[in-house]
């Protein structure tokens, strides 16, 4: 085990510096994650032009990778349809939890940066937690999300 | 300065540290290329080798069922598992071995009182009593018989330091409490509760006592008769002992006036279709086959600490406590968690800039384990408002040198994080 892998530059970056942090008011959607094994707890405000995520901001408290993970995420995401929100989340969850992925991770650009973390199983609910967070809002589910 | 440049005298009463840590097979190995530094006790402490040979000694000589049996290998059985109860009876100085209930862990000792002895006594308006600082293995089954008969949970603050109030105490209690449940040592901030005052009072008010030593009796004698409570419930995975076993402690008298919780074989004198009469104390409320060879490891454990002698131990950890409280202040942007001036040897904290998960994923790299999160005490972390805290929790086969290895460790994590 690499802590390197794990807490890359951009990781580190986008902790201490998180980009769309904040909320959207008003916000077209809105959701909520928790994480009770470490306390992380995060919320997405979205705003949508047709099926397109046109703005996007997380705000919240957590680990560095959680905190970097959602990041990363509206960087990603924003502009994106939501058919192709849930083939990047797809990706995404494969690199994030499968040994054996095919996806190579710079064909996921700053995303693929979170590879190190299936390297430390503990922390995969970190980076997962955003994702699905972000897909709630985005179905329209008001409840509180968790990883438990 | 640390361990290395100071006379540190490393000693448990006669015995060397050095060569306490020889009986523990386990802390003898190398994490992602570093020697251990196990300092996660206060979740689960390890085992030393007299332990394990008596669990497997057990399973490779005289296994069977127990009770009843009339074979050689069942009145074997039976006798390491009776032996065991009385080796925690004298550990705790009960009365007698009939107060001495197993039971898988303090969690299950608790719910046994909360199903057996309150709940029935429960009017609706009536009161439980607990501290702002219980983990919550002594929250959530009150708060199940509240649920059930109307009673209230009552929950008595703690400080700043995060000591029980006394004051808010005083004023908390009264006609309507059936019960005041206590932690004995907190888990998540390691503060040693002045029960005997709380108990005192208690009793002048006529209101039955349980504490959760599951923190405190691996550090400290613990004495029941003297503590004068009326239930004590621990686990003894925390004291060097195997995990599925625990004991609850009650007074004969109440434990007596008591129905069964759990019924089954064991529990029973005599079963018909048209009824059944229960077994005597203890095994009343032992129903099923018990864990045998949890209990017989936990005997061996009792014997192990017994012959290092409490406090011996209670004395080496606050040598232990006081190192690492020094140290740890002097890591920049860390703050401790909890400053009673009686603690024991846990020390929670938070640093400025990494949360705890990181921290804790960043020391066990450099092979240092403790635990990061609420601690099972979410109440405690939204008083103090964090979500989540690092706690560095030792035991005696802990060095000074092992605290200077979880300091340089915090100063990797902040080179780490930037």
């Amino acid at each position: 085990m690499d802590l390197k892998d794990l807490y890359r530059d951009v990781i580190v970056d986008h902790n201490k510096n998180p980009r769309n942090f904040g909320r959207l008011e008003p916000a077209d959607l809105h959701a909520d994650g928790h994480n009770p094994l470490c306390g992380d707890q995060l919320s997405v405000t979205v705003n949508m032009a047709g099926d397109r995520i046109a703005d996007i901001r997380f705000d919240g408290s957590g680990c560095a990778i959680s905190v970097a993970s959602a990041s990363l995420m509206t960087e990603a995401v924003r502009g994106k349809t939501l058919t192709e929100f849930a083939s990047l989340h797809a990706r995404v969850h494969e690199l994030l939890t499968q040994h054996d992925s095919s996806i190579d991770p710079v064909s996921l650009g700053k995303l693929g940066a979170l590879s190190g973390v299936r390297e430390f199983p503990a922390r995969v609910k970190c980076a997962s937690l955003c994702w699905h967070t972000l897909q709630a809002a985005l179905q329209h589910e008001t409840n509180a999300i968790s990883t438990e | 300065m640390n361990a290395a440049t100071q006379s540190v005298i490393e000693q448990v009463g006669t015995r060397s540290v050095s060569s306490i840590r020889a009986d523990f097979p386990i802390l003898h190995q190398q994490v992602n290329g570093h020697p251990l530094v196990y300092l996660d006790n206060a979740a689960s402490s390890q085992h030393p080798q007299v332990v394990i040979d008596a669990i497997s000694q057990y399973y490779q000589k005289n296994h069977a069922n127990i009770h009843r049996g009339v074979h050689t290998l069942s009145q074997r059985a039976t006798d390491q598992f009776e032996g065991a109860r009385e080796e925690v009876r004298r550990f705790i100085n009960a009365g007698c071995s009939k107060e001495v209930i197993f039971t898988r862990g303090t969690t299950e000792a608790i719910n046994l009182v909360a199903e057996s002895f309150l709940r029935p006594r429960l009017q609706p308006g009536d009161e439980i009593l607990i501290s702002a600082l219980e983990h919550h293995a002594n929250i959530v089954p009150w708060q199940h018989v509240c649920q059930h008969t109307g009673a209230v949970l009552k929950v008595i603050p703690i400080t700043q330091a995060g000591e029980v109030d006394f004051t808010a105490f005083e004023s908390l209690i009264g006609p309507r409490t059936k019960l005041l449940a206590l932690a004995h040592v907190s888990n998540a901030l390691g503060t040693v509760v002045p029960v005997e005052n709380f108990i005192a009072a208690a009793r002048k008010a006529g209101v039955p006592v349980l504490l959760d030593g599951a923190q405190a009796i691996p550090h400290s004698v613990v004495d029941v008769q003297k503590l004068d409570c009326d239930f004590y419930c621990f686990s003894a995975h925390k004291l060097c002992g195997p995990t599925g076993i625990g004991v609850l402690y009650g007074r004969e008298a109440l434990l007596q006036a008591m129905p069964p919780w759990q019924g089954g074989g064991d529990m029973i004198l005599t079963v018909s279709f048209e009824k059944t009469t229960y077994n005597q104390l203890p095994w009343k409320f032992e129903a099923g086959t018990p864990h045998i060879a949890g209990a017989i490891g936990l005997g061996a454990a009792l014997r192990y600490l017994n012959s290092l002698g409490m406090q011996n131990i209670a004395a080496y950890e606050q040598q232990l406590l006081a190192y690492a409280t020094r140290q740890l202040s002097k890591v920049e942007g860390l703050r401790i968690i909890g400053t009673a001036p009686h603690k024991a040897a846990v020390v929670s904290f938070v640093t400025k800039n990494i949360h705890p998960h990181d921290l804790g994923t960043i020391l066990d790299t450099e092979g240092v384990a403790i635990r990061t999160g609420h601690h099972c005490a979410m109440p405690v972390m939204s008083f103090y408002g964090i979500p989540a805290t690092a706690r560095a929790s030792f035991a005696f086969y802990n060095t000074f040198a092992e605290i200077d290895r979880l300091v340089a460790a915090l100063h990797h994590a902040q080179n780490v994080m930037g």
